[in-house]
């Protein structure tokens, strides 16, 4: 018999603030924290807002003695360990990190660290200044200067601010997890496959806890140019960024990056309750799939969404659960034309009729995409909605695609039993995770 | 460990490779016995002037000469051509490519592949024509200009390193569970280990894995050579590569793909697959130490060690051969050796440990599963790939590296290590099947 799984800490960052608690008050109020990028002037970019974590030092959320360590660290990997340390405190969890002289909970080799991750960018400044000490009179690079003198200026550990099993490596560091450790990255369902996983791992006991979810940011403007030449984000709405992205909605017409971090603490239910744990959730099914569609060349999604419908089967198998035990759905709900109605077919062929009566809901019109840290956001979110019983408000979806439960419509309390969770990736990886009430 | 009696035992049925020595198995295989080395002057790029001027490349190498989608794959990057290659092959090992009314969702991928290669020309140029002396930092306003039709949509798109994995699927038509995993040089042992966990536990019935990477690129070596990784050894790159000798000093970047197919004993046999061996442990764990230094002890090796050991249910005797991580680096060598020894005790110095790094340079994230490969034609040829340019042994490193020369060895067990930066490490366990 495979040991139950349960959700006993919730870890964001997002636009929304730090904490869940932020993210909760702005979902429940109905407030979109999409706003005009401040990090970098955006004024010449096709889109110039996004989700951005603002009013965030990373030293606040590593112990004293790893302050130092911080300055390896690129953006994505501070928001993964501030996530993480959210996380810990959340669950009411002890580690060496948070207080070296207390008992801590778990030992090192019964935790495991298991976190998705994107393509990091590296910082544009940092690198240009030694780039721009190795060119030629007429200011173009010269490759021989860079070889032998021009690449000193780099800190001699710049690559490692960049790899990115840095975000796992630094969080098993601070919170001293010794157990089975990975990295996910497939884009942004990096998350949810890293949380599917980090279950397996708790059912089959190898660990009693583990740090799971993921964190991006891709607010840098070599990582946004790119994500901006996809065509997947809006550009029609720079000057009113609150009804930007309007997910199974006519108007729809494209997405908006969000910078995120969302870790979860995954227990095994034994370990949990023996310490009295707070329980937000249990992790009841996770399925993934790859969708294959090469008429789409990788930038546009197959319109029946059958390998979308393979992953809630396989988490709906997985759960021992019909689509009729499904309450609420987290979909990916990008507000990609596109990929909206891939979505909406894939849940069409698994739910049937039954869809319409089904909420959708939505995160992206709050907080922004945020890549391979999305699903742990919404997987916390998702927590939230069963502990509370309460369906958030939903915004910018005044005329959703026929048969889909998608409307906007204010916070309101809710019988929530059964959350389904689903990611899919610009590249084809899909996965679901289905959540049941504590 | 894990006492369910319905899981899975897991075969590997295939298996494909491209490398700096050749771009199909006993080719590489043929050059691995016989010591030779794939090193030269790197060509990718001009590095007349860096630290370290030479690499293992992969060379005269075509993907489209491997796959039946070449439409698929225009755009595709160097780590997924290879990746393409590898996998095409190892498919065609496994003899799926002859079923008919394979249940493909229920055959699933994972990979440790790395990043795909910065459209570096472009990007620097972009870079330096928004840059701001005076500010000392870029101007995004300049940025955006300069960036404008500068780059191509698909070479940008294809950097993602979950795109190698897409790739793969849609070459093969394979719609089950897919991952790629990027735990730096331990990736496509990971890779392997967490696929066979997926059979074990039934959430498919096949699975392809493995790994594919370049990091030979101007700002790949920039990053190594500026961490002091690489071997800087210009004058003599053919020596260069030197695991466990005393005067080894880095390692040396290699690039290319190994991939294998894992199916489950049943899915096996139901099809009468030749079935090359059986994986049997995998152990995964994190040093959870430094960013920059390996645990002096070895604890995280050690931990993957022994959790590979426990659940293959094996006493240390009982391994024929050590694939080591063996890269060249001065506290890589000396810190896995301490470990082996903590976890072998007095058998430790009978088993043979090689590193075929010494002849590949190091493949990074696709390292683990060519060496993988390479523990399979051990099994099946009793052959021991050596160590090459091991002849000054190191005081302090006293374990039988196979110096030099391949050597006759009956192998039945075998086991592959691979740790990355930042102590991510990786162990598998494969055996000789018997039914």
């Amino acid at each position: 018999m495979s040991r139950r799984v349960v959700i006993t800490g919730l870890g964001t960052l997002t636009a929304a603030g730090v904490g869940i608690e932020a993210l909760w008050q702005t979902v429940t109020a109905g407030q979109s924290s999409l706003d005009r990028i401040s990090n970098f002037d955006p004024s010449r970019f096709d889109v110039q807002i996004a989700g951005e974590v603002r009013d965030f030092k990373i030293a606040k959320f590593v112990p004293k003695s790893y302050r130092k360590a911080t300055k390896v660290m690129a953006r994505d990997i501070e928001l993964a360990v501030a996530a993480a340390d959210q996380a810990v405190r959340h669950a009411g969890l002890n580690t060496p990190g948070i207080d070296p002289e207390a008992d801590r909970t778990y030992p090192g080799s019964r935790s495991g660290c298991h976190i998705g991750a994107g393509l990091i960018a590296a910082d544009l400044d940092e690198l240009t200044d030694a780039l721009a000490t190795s060119t030629d009179d007429d200011g173009k690079f010269d490759m021989h200067q860079w070889g032998s003198e021009g690449m000193t200026h780099l800190t001699p550990l710049w690559l490692l601010k960049y790899l990115p099993n840095m975000l796992a490596c630094h969080v098993t560091i601070i919170h001293d997890s010794q157990g089975p450790s990975n990295t996910i990255t497939c884009g942004e369902a990096s998350s949810a496959l890293s949380i599917g996983e980090s279950m397996r791992i708790i059912e089959r006991g190898d660990a009693d806890l583990e740090f799971c979810g993921g964190a991006e940011s891709k607010l840098n403007p070599m990582a946004f140019y790119r994500q901006i030449s996809t065509g997947r984000l809006t550009t029609k709405a720079n000057d009113a960024p609150a009804g930007a992205v309007c997910p199974f909605d006519a108007e729809a017409s494209g997405t908006a990056i969000g910078e995120g971090g969302g870790i979860i603490t995954l227990e095994a239910h034994e370990t949990a309750t023996a310490r009295g744990a707070n329980i937000y959730a249990e992790l009841v099914g996770y399925g993934g799939s790859h969708t294959i569609y090469p008429q789409g060349h990788g930038l546009e999604p197959d319109p029946e969404g059958k390998g979308i419908a393979a992953a809630v089967r396989a988490a709906l198998r997985n759960a021992k659960l019909s689509p009729d035990d499904i309450d609420l759905i987290i979909p990916t709900g990008s507000a990609i034309p596109a990929y909206d109605r891939s979505e909406a077919a894939a849940l069409k062929s698994v739910f049937g009729d039954r869809l319409g009566q089904i909420p959708l809901w939505s995160s992206k019109p709050y907080v922004g995409n945020c890549g391979a840290g999305a699903g742990g956001v919404d997987t916390a979110l998702a927590s939230m909605m069963l502990t509370e019983q309460t369906l958030p408000a939903r915004i910018n979806c005044n005329s959703p695609i026929e048969g889909l439960a998608a409307a906007s419509a204010p916070s309101h309390a809710a019988a929530l039993n059964h959350v389904l969770v689903l990611t899919t990736s610009l590249g084809g990886q899909n996965a679901a995770l289905i959540l049941k009430k504590a | 460990m894990n006492t369910n009696k319905n899981e899975h035992r897991v075969v590997l049925t295939g298996m494909g490779a491209i490398t700096p020595l050749g771009h199909d198995v006993e080719t590489i295989w043929a050059n691995l016995l016989a010591g030779k080395c794939g090193i030269r002057p790197t060509e990718h790029f001009d590095a007349a002037t860096f630290p370290t001027q030479f690499s293992a490349q992969v060379v005269d190498y075509d993907y489209r000469n491997f796959v039946e989608h070449p439409e698929y794959h225009e755009h595709a990057g160097l780590n997924t051509r290879f990746a393409l290659g590898a996998a095409r092959q190892a498919w065609a090992n496994s003899g799926l490519d002859k079923v008919a009314d394979l249940d493909r969702d229920r055959i699933g991928l994972y990979l440790g592949s790395g990043e795909g290669t910065l459209d570096f020309e472009n990007y620097v140029a972009t870079n330096l024509k928004a840059w701001d002396p005076d500010k000392r930092a870029i101007d995004a306003v300049k940025w955006a200009q300069a960036a404008r039709g500068a780059f191509d949509v698909y070479r940008e798109t294809e950097q993602e390193a979950n795109m190698t994995l897409a790739h793969v699927a849609m070459e093969l038509g394979v719609s089950g569970p897919a991952y790629n995993c990027l735990t730096a040089c331990a990736a496509s042992t990971q890779a392997i280990g967490e696929a066979y966990e997926i059979l074990r536990r039934g959430d498919a019935d096949v699975m392809i894995s493995g790994g594919a990477h370049s990091m030979i690129h101007p700002l790949g070596v920039t990053g190594f050579n500026r961490l002091t990784a690489l071997s800087t050894r210009n004058d003599s790159c053919i020596t260069a590569s030197r695991p466990f000798n005393r005067t080894r000093d880095g390692f040396v970047l290699g690039e290319g793909s190994g991939m294998v197919v894992l199916e489950t004993l049943e899915h096996a046999k139901a099809r009468g697959a030749t079935i090359l061996a059986e994986l049997i442990g995998y152990g995964s764990s994190a040093d959870a130490y430094r960013i920059t230094d390996i645990h002096p002890e070895g604890r995280g090796p050690i931990g993957a060690m022994r959790q590979a050991l426990k659940q293959a249910g094996l006493e240390p005797t009982d391994i024929d051969y050590i694939s080591a991580h063996g890269t060249g680096t001065k506290e890589n060598d000396s810190i896995e050796t301490r470990a082996v020894k903590a976890v072998f005790g007095d058998a430790a110095k009978s088993i043979p440990v090689s590193s075929v790094k010494s002849m590949l340079g190091h493949l990074i994230a696709a390292a683990g599963a060519v060496e993988l490969i390479t523990c399979l034609l051990a099994m099946r040829d009793s052959k021991i790939p050596p160590t090459i340019n091991l002849h000054e042994p190191d005081p302090d490193l006293d374990l039988d590296y196979v110096p030099n020369a391949a050597r006759d060895r009956q192998v039945d067990v075998a086991l592959s290590n691979s740790f990355g930066f930042g102590g991510q490490n990786d162990t598998v366990i494969i055996r000789r099947f018997d039914a």
